[in-house]
């Protein structure tokens, strides 16, 4: 059954803010295997003008995707997420994330579409500092596979 | 050592890497972006749900490529929008061995106030595993 599109534009409550630590940073550098001292060592980002260490680019999805689930929980959308594959991320920073940062996702459904029986979502999270500064927005776009399609590619 | 816009042009080569993945790495990328969907460490469940066999995050991947781009600029905060399409998955069968992304990248377009679009080519075993691979670069 398709998505009901009603839900376009519809926007979530903004999450409970997410402190960025410099050991987190640390270990998700470690897991991605980058050396960038700009992640590791506060002097070495001080040098580039941040005021601390600061996080790579694709850390918060971390964020944004935990704030997602609203989206992919939410009954009354009634979204089969044994059925979603993540098809596109983009990310638009005003700033890098960095430690210290308290971090709130605002979640909002920009786009449903139906394409070849595949529910298409498109999933915008305005990521902000609790002073109200923006950080960066993620969109993602996440595929329901048609049921009788799953597992194919 | 920041790149400068005065030295690049359109077809510009970023240096190519090549990013070995393991099963450990998938592990460990699991923990430390805390997505722990099974299909990333469990050969079984992926089988189930037909896969090929483990396959790495697409966040993984997005994030080893990325790094084609940070390392070309040195402050990854010049990187001011980056997105990409998972085509395909990054199969990382558990042979001690594991896979290889092989990532490229060049200046696709100048644009203003000193910034450049980069465009990246993703491939394991290969296949193009990102598609649409982009970031906008803002040099010195």
């Amino acid at each position: 059954m398709p998505l009901d599109p009603s839900f376009i534009g519809r926007t979530y409550p903004p999450t409970a803010p997410y402190e960025v630590g410099r050991e987190k940073i640390r270990e998700f550098a470690a897991a991605i295997g980058d050396a960038n001292p700009a992640y590791t060592d506060a002097e070495a980002a001080k040098s580039l003008g941040h005021p601390d260490v600061i996080a790579p680019p694709t850390f918060p999805f971390m964020l944004s995707f935990q704030a997602a689930a609203q989206v992919v929980n939410d009954p009354e959308l009634g979204l089969d997420y044994s059925r979603v594959v993540h098809g596109d991320q983009k990310f638009v920073y005003s700033r890098p994330a960095r430690a210290g940062d308290r971090l709130s996702v605002t979640i909002s459904i920009d786009a449903i579409k139906s394409l070849a029986g595949n529910d298409v979502l498109t999933v915008r999270g305005e990521v902000h500092d609790t002073s109200g500064e923006h950080v960066v927005t993620s969109i993602m776009t996440l595929v329901a596979r048609a049921a009788d399609e799953a597992g194919e590619e | 050592m920041a790149v400068r816009f005065d030295e690049v042009q359109v077809g510009t080569e970023l240096p190519a890497q090549s990013f070995p993945v393991t099963r450990a790495a998938l592990v460990q990328y699991a923990g430390a972006s805390g997505d722990f969907n099974p299909i990333h460490w469990n050969e079984k469940f992926a089988l189930e749900v037909g896969l090929p066999d483990v396959i790495a995050h697409g966040m993984f991947t997005m994030a080893e490529a990325a790094r084609v781009v940070t390392d070309w600029v040195g402050d990854p905060a010049a990187v001011v929008e980056y997105g990409v399409r998972f085509t395909k998955p990054v199969v990382v069968p558990n042979d001690g061995v594991g896979a290889v992304i092989e990532v490229t990248g060049k200046v696709a377009a100048l644009l203003d106030d000193n910034r450049v679009r980069v465009d990246l080519v993703a491939t394991s075993a290969g296949q193009k595993v990102l598609g649409m691979s982009r970031a906008v670069v803002q040099l010195g």
